[in-house]
């Protein structure tokens, strides 16, 4: 690791001290060593393309285990990309091919032949941007998961469903209209119904590309509240454009630029005390 | 005189008044002239409807009791007679005439009486009886073909907008499709005459006519309902995937529900057609006359491989193959106005199903 008077002297053009211009705050509960975790997913070597285009040059990342992760960067930087390589859903995509490295969760490279895309999927939960719920019954779009595996037992799936909306805190404000539509919520509800029922098929990992883009401030902070409280139970992953919320609810923090995997470390050293120059640069918003 | 105002102080009071000028006044005569020719197509629409209602329903309604001409809409097409019997000029229906005839005769042999005679002045084909086996025959062929079309349409629709990739070989599928959906209808009334009637050897059959008319609307119905399934968010589609479903569940469950209601209007679309043709049918399924129906055949499949009595053909038959009366005009109006109906109620209908699944799949 580079420290930061090496950084310093090797960019001359750089006048002010960057304690003096940094703007982000990392809480200061958050101790700068974290206690050791198991890795799950280990990225090695990944080249990633879109038809010819490469979106993502030689990334190497090991996430832990029940942590946040958080993934920051300017847009087309490729760390949504990376993260829907997780769970497969650039399959969808025409063209998009992996050419070089590997995904592994619990040693498994998840590209292999005998992986089913299906049952990766319903391991790793993915929670998007634009909040999605069915235009169904929120107990509907709960049990939507479960339905598709052939699960229809009605008190299997209440419990399901009171245990998901407690779980997304979201049950005591929907408890009354369960099989109202999805879609009479609010944006900060639906955003949470969405993270309901993705933990209601009790995935390992919770993919969350940019859950908070589209949420006013209070709704925001309760998603946060709520990654925090689901740490406890699974691994999430989170693509962020906003560097606070990164720092807020964050454990470790990987920075990208332009496809590549600038600095991947604890929150607190990325926000603080960042070893590259862009990092540097970026979490201090002169760019980006 | 004190009280004419100078033109300078109307403009200084009022610096927002209209100012004519020529591009104005164009205006103003181009838009008068998209009136006058929407009010034009509505006249000459009216007329054509007005006409049609008010000689149809001459035929299709009456002032006694029970006020419809039920053996207009419940029988099968007959010989009308005229003659003259005792003195009387007699208008009667195949049937009735024969029965009438038979029974003046055995009451003359009773009587001993010397045989009645019956002066037939005229026989007009079509002309007395109804139009129920073409009332039959259309609802049949409608229905037949828009089930086939739908399945094989929105098969082929799901197949383009969710499984096939970008290629060169689904592109010239998907020009191939749009160009079949301007190919006249006489084309695919030969198309089926020589694959379904000949090759085939189906004959001039139920079947026959069914798959015609499928595969003449089925370009409209794939068009449209690729645009509606096209149109459903991606949303849906990946938050069903990323829970676990696979592709076809998503489909079922996340997509076809959303996508049905634009899929049935342009089927509605495709009814009317369907109902309507007389050209892809004259070779394939309808006949002339028939006495029986439908459903009157020995074996169930034969039901499949019999020719019906089809609406406009019917229309296009006592129009054009017969020589024109007062008697025939009768029939010819009164077919054009229940197959006006008709195509309306199977079009109600249909919109009636839609608005209850747009109703359902909100959203």
């Amino acid at each position: 690791m580079v420290n930061a008077t090496d950084t310093l002297s090797t960019q001359p053009m750089e006048p002010f001290s960057a304690a003096a211009t940094r703007t982000i705050n990392v809480p200061a509960a958050r101790s700068a060593v974290l206690p050791p975790a198991q890795t799950l997913i280990a990225i090695d070597q990944l080249d990633f393309y879109y038809g010819a285009k490469q979106a993502l040059f030689d990334v190497n990342l090991a996430l832990d285990e029940k942590r946040v992760t958080a993934f920051i960067g300017p847009s087309g930087c490729g760390k949504s990309t990376l993260l829907r390589c997780i769970n497969r859903m650039n399959d969808l995509i025409d063209g998009t091919a992996i050419k070089r490295g590997s995904i592994k969760i619990r040693e498994i490279d998840i590209h292999r032949k005998d992986i089913d895309p299906i049952e990766l999927r319903k391991r790793v939960g993915m929670v998007f941007q634009k909040s999605n719920p069915f235009p169904k019954s929120i107990y509907e779009n709960i049990t939507y998961g479960l339905r598709i595996q052939g699960i229809a037992k009605k008190t299997r799936l209440d419990e399901v469903v009171e245990k998901s909306l407690r779980g997304a805190a979201l049950w005591d404000e929907v408890k009354d209209r369960l099989h109202e539509s999805g879609l009479g919520l609010s944006g900060g509800q639906q955003q949470r119904l969405c993270i309901a029922r993705a933990i209601a098929v009790d995935p390992e990992v919770l993919l969350m590309d940019e859950p908070c883009s589209a949420l006013d401030p209070i709704a925001t902070a309760k998603v946060e509240e709520l990654i925090h409280e689901l740490k406890k139970q699974f691994t999430i992953i989170i693509v962020t454009h906003s560097m606070q919320q990164a720092a807020r609810c964050s454990d470790k923090t990987a920075f990208f630029y332009m496809g590549k995997l600038i600095e991947y470390a604890d929150t607190r050293t990325i926000f603080m005390n960042p070893a590259n120059p862009q990092t540097e640069a970026y979490v201090s918003g002169r760019f980006g | 005189m004190n009280r004419k105002i100078p033109r300078m102080s109307t403009a200084a009071a009022n610096p927002f008044a209209a100012r004519p000028s020529f591009a104005r006044t164009g205006e103003k005569a181009l838009f008068w002239s998209f009136r006058i020719a929407t009010y034009f197509v509505l006249l000459c629409g009216a007329l054509v409807f007005g006409n049609i209602f008010i000689k149809g329903s001459q035929t299709v309604f009456q002032s006694q009791f029970p006020f419809i001409n039920t053996t207009f809409l419940t029988q099968a097409p007959e010989t009308l007679y005229i003659f003259e019997y005792k003195g009387e000029e007699l208008k009667m229906g195949d049937k009735e005439f024969r029965a009438f005839r038979e029974k003046e005769e055995s009451a003359a042999k009773a009587a001993s009486a010397p045989a009645p005679d019956f002066k037939v002045k005229d026989s007009i084909v079509y002309s007395a009886g109804g139009i129920w086996p073409c009332i039959v025959g259309t609802v049949l062929l409608v229905v037949g073909s828009m089930t086939i079309a739908l399945v094989l349409g929105v098969a082929s629709a799901i197949y383009l907008s969710e499984y096939a990739h970008d290629s060169p070989v689904v592109r010239m599928i998907r020009l191939s499709i749009v160009n079949l959906a301007g190919v006249p209808s006489i084309v695919f009334g030969l198309f089926g005459f020589g694959m379904f009637v000949i090759y085939f050897g189906w004959n001039v059959s139920l079947i026959a006519g069914w798959f015609t008319l499928a595969f003449m609307v089925m370009p409209v119905v794939i068009i449209a309902s690729e645009e509606s399934l096209k149109s459903v968010p991606k949303g849906f589609r990946e938050g069903s995937l990323a829970l676990g479903a696979t592709k076809w569940q998503t489909i079922r469950k996340s997509v076809l529900p959303y996508a049905l209601p634009g899929i049935l209007t342009s089927s509605i679309l495709g009814i009317a057609r369907v109902a309507g043709e007389t050209a892809p049918i004259m070779f394939t399924a309808a006949y002339v006359v028939r006495d029986k129906l439908p459903w009157d055949v020995d074996k169930a499949s034969d039901f499949f491989f019999q020719g019906v009595m089809a609406l406009p053909y019917h229309i296009y038959v006592v129009s054009s193959k017969i020589p024109q009366n007062e008697y025939t005009e009768r029939v010819q109006y009164g077919t054009a106005f229940v197959f006006l109906l008709i195509v309306a109620a199977i079009a109600t209908a249909s919109i009636l199903l839609r608005n209850n699944l747009r109703r359902r799949f909100k959203w």
